[in-house]
């Protein structure tokens, strides 16, 4: 793997026993997230981006879920690459929370309610660097200061349930980033907050990316928030790649219509009340993970779908400097 | 409303409405203080027109909306609907008012019985307000359903067997059963997805106008309340912040709280400007709100006269625009979005 890879997920597949058949929740996912860099990952509910993200940690309940195929390339601080999808649960344990760090949307089922965050904080000090008491907590009171919570002296002996829900997530952070881990996995790490605490956080972990230089894999399903956040980003439907690119051009000029469609679909902030007009709708819904459709799997709702979609699925091709798109048409795609 | 006039009678008058809730502690659980989740909330709202209200999470704006249908019982203050003082109105009374006014949930996993048919669903209402034969009810509910989208079957099947969007869709159609005039829609799209929200605001925009109801449309995504409302309210900790016409708001906000709401909303055009203003701190606790202005101790702008109650006082800046902020001089600096 390149030598400015953090992360290069291989052709994933994780799957569910459903009743009946498999639920292919991710079928075939490729990408790579690179050093200093965020790579947002995009899509409706049930694309399949937390169990991508799950898979990475290697989170996934087994049963009903299995990691079914593929490699996930992981760079330690050490500088070598290991494939976590084969990697011992032992060897896991020293990885996450330590060298991958993470943040989900609800803190409160993440944090312990019965620990006061500067012992959870510590714990993981502790645990993965070796640190003693003394050191744990002081190291825990700064990264409290780093990630802003204000009076960190005496937040440190609080409680979750103490705190906000915009302070939760900074002392999640705060978690997340105490080990330095080269690698930050958030998934909707703003979704449960309202806009003013979101636009905190999310000015918050840009200013800590510019100075730990970690990797971050962002999920979202907020293309707005991918405009803040991301480099890159990757448009998941139906547990497949539909869509990748540079945030710019992805945004601007995508080439996917089902990417396309999401764009078109969102009122912007601009946009006066237009009596008796329209928002642009996506017909129809996701189809299920356990039933796809063959060929193309957006076919069903696609307004450009032709004959040709329903045969074969499109291959990922390259439709402009790091920018690809799953589409036979994606010239037509305006 | 300086528009309103004296033909044109306000489909709803709310003056200082207030709904208190007692906060409990302790072993016994005895009432250690209040909440005013609503403090002293006016506004008028006419036949056909569409407010929205938003604020951060927690600052009331559900409280409003179910106390101006008496779903809760409000603390203080006047609702006049159609004309008529609905506090205090007898049981029976308000029955023959409620019909006229409906409310479409946010949650439709939640708002749904799921051991009740659709049909039921839906004709609940029609049977409670007597209104039909059962085959009479039976043709009305299949055009309701046909109205909102869906087909006639639908109404032998459950809630579980359709999707977000189609739950909304059923949800929407049990409000418009009984033919109100006004509802209140309690951030209804904001648990879809945004293909599926997009068909949800177009039915709802619709069916509005068709119908000309008059809606109280709560949401937290600042686009979509522009996109389907006429007039917008902003909420913080209980009390109205800001009043005025959707492109009055969004063009030339006056309320440094309503600035730095609009600032935050994420956009997805990477080249859209970005005039952060970030805001420190978090929101106060509603039990013990700050004296005067309740936005002042978030606020970049305030002064020592912030603390004042003077600086409660909403006062119209331009025709149909009000604001309670004691400033005049803080709208220029902000770059807005037209
Ligand atoms: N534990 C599980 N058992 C069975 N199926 C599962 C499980 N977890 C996820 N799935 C299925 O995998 C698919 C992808 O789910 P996933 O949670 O990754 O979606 P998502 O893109 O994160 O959606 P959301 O935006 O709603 O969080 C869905 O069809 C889901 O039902
Ligand atoms: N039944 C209740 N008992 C006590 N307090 C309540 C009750 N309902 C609401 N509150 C309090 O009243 C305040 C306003 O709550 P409300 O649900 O109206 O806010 P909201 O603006 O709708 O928030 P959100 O955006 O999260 O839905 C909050 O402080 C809330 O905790
Ligand atoms: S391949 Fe065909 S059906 Fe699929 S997105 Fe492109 S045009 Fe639409
Ligand atoms: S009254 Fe004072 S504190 Fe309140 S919004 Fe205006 S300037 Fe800010
Ligand atoms: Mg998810
Ligand atoms: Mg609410």
């Amino acid at each position: 793997m390149d030598a400015d890879l953090t992360l290069d997920i291989r052709n994933l597949q994780t799957h569910f026993t459903a009743d009946p058949g498999v639920s292919k929740a991710v079928d075939g996912v490729s990408f790579a997230v690179r050093r200093n860099e965020t790579l947002a990952v995009v899509g409706e509910s049930g694309s399949g981006k937390s169990v991508t993200s799950l898979s990475a940690m290697r989170l996934i309940p087994t049963p009903p879920g299995i990691i079914a195929g593929g490699e996930i390339l992981f760079r330690g601080r050490d500088g070598q690459v290991r494939d976590l999808a084969r990697l011992s649960e032992r060897a896991m344990r020293s990885v996450r929370g330590n060298e991958i760090g993470m943040i989900f949307q609800e803190p409160m089922t993440s944090l312990n309610p019965v620990y006061t965050v500067g012992d959870q904080i510590g714990e993981a000090l502790r645990y993965h660097q070796g640190l003693d008491r003394r050191a744990a907590r002081a190291e825990a009171l700064a990264m409290l200061k780093k990630v802003g919570i204000p009076a960190a002296e005496r937040r440190l002996d609080e409680y979750p349930h103490q705190m906000s829900g915009g302070m939760r997530q900074r002392v999640m952070i705060a978690m997340a980033l105490a080990c330095r881990p080269t690698l930050l996995i958030a998934d909707e790490p703003t979704t449960a907050l309202d806009v003013t605490i979101q636009a905190q956080i999310l000015d918050l972990m840009r200013r800590l990316q510019e100075e730990t230089g970690t990797s971050i894999l962002f999920i979202t399903h907020n293309l707005g928030v991918v405009a803040e956040v991301a480099h890159r980003v990757v448009v998941m439907y139906a547990g497949r790649i539909v869509e990748e690119g540079d945030v710019r051009s992805l945004l601007k000029s995508p080439k996917h219509p089902y990417t396309r469609g999401l764009l078109a679909c969102m009122p912007h902030l601009g946009q006066r009340r237009g009596d008796g007009g329209r928002l642009y709708a996506i017909p129809g819904s996701v189809p299920s993970p356990v039933n796809r459709p063959a060929g193309c799997t957006f076919a069903p709702r696609c307004a450009l779908a032709e004959p040709a979609c329903l045969a074969a699925e499109p291959v990922l091709e390259p439709v402009g400097p790091d920018h690809s798109a799953r589409c036979r048409r994606w010239r037509d795609v305006q | 409303m300086s528009a309103v006039t004296a033909t044109e009678q306000p489909l709803l008058s709310v003056r200082n409405l207030e709904k208190r809730f007692p906060v409990r502690g302790g072993l016994l659980q005895r009432p250690v203080g209040w909440v005013k989740a609503v403090d002293d909330l006016s506004f008028d709202l006419n036949r056909g027109e569409v407010l929205g209200l938003v604020g951060e999470s927690g600052s009331g704006k559900t409280t409003a909306g179910r106390s101006i249908l008496r779903l809760i019982e409000p603390t203080g203050g006047s609702i006049r609907f159609n004309g008529q003082e609905i506090i205090g109105l007898p049981t029976a009374e308000m029955r023959a008012q409620r019909r006229r006014m409906q409310i479409v949930f946010q949650d439709p996993y939640a708002s749904l019985d799921p051991r009740q048919r659709v049909r039921d669903v839906i004709g609940e209402a029609l049977v409670i307000h007597n209104i039909g034969t059962r085959a009479d009810r039976r043709d009305r509910i299949a055009a309701l359903l046909e109205k909102v989208g869906l087909t006639a079957d639908a109404m032998d099947r459950f809630p579980h067997e359709f999707s977000g969007g189609q739950r909304q869709r059923i949800g929407i159609a049990r409000a418009l059963a009984v033919e109100p005039d006004f509802i209140v829609a309690d951030e209804p799209v904001s648990a879809l997805d945004v293909s599926v929200q997009a068909q949800v605001v177009n039915l709802l925009g619709d069916l509005q106008r068709e119908l000309g109801l008059a809606v109280l449309f709560i949401a937290h995504d600042l686009a979509v309340v522009r996109y389907i409302s006429d007039r917008v309210a902003v909420m913080y900790l209980g009390r109205l912040m800001e009043i005025a016409p959707s492109d009055s708001l969004y063009e030339r906000p006056r309320h440094p709280y309503t600035m730095a709401l609009l600032s935050a909303a994420p956009d997805p055009d990477p080249d859209a400007p970005k005039t952060r203003m970030l805001l420190d701190g978090d929101v106060p606790s509603p039990m013990n709100p700050p004296s005067g202005c309740v936005f002042r101790t978030r606020c970049p702008f305030a002064l020592p006269a912030c603390a004042e109650p003077e600086a409660r006082t909403l006062r119209e800046v331009a025709p149909g625009h009000s604001v309670a902020c004691i400033r005049d001089d803080v709208g220029a600096g902000m770059a807005t979005r037209a």
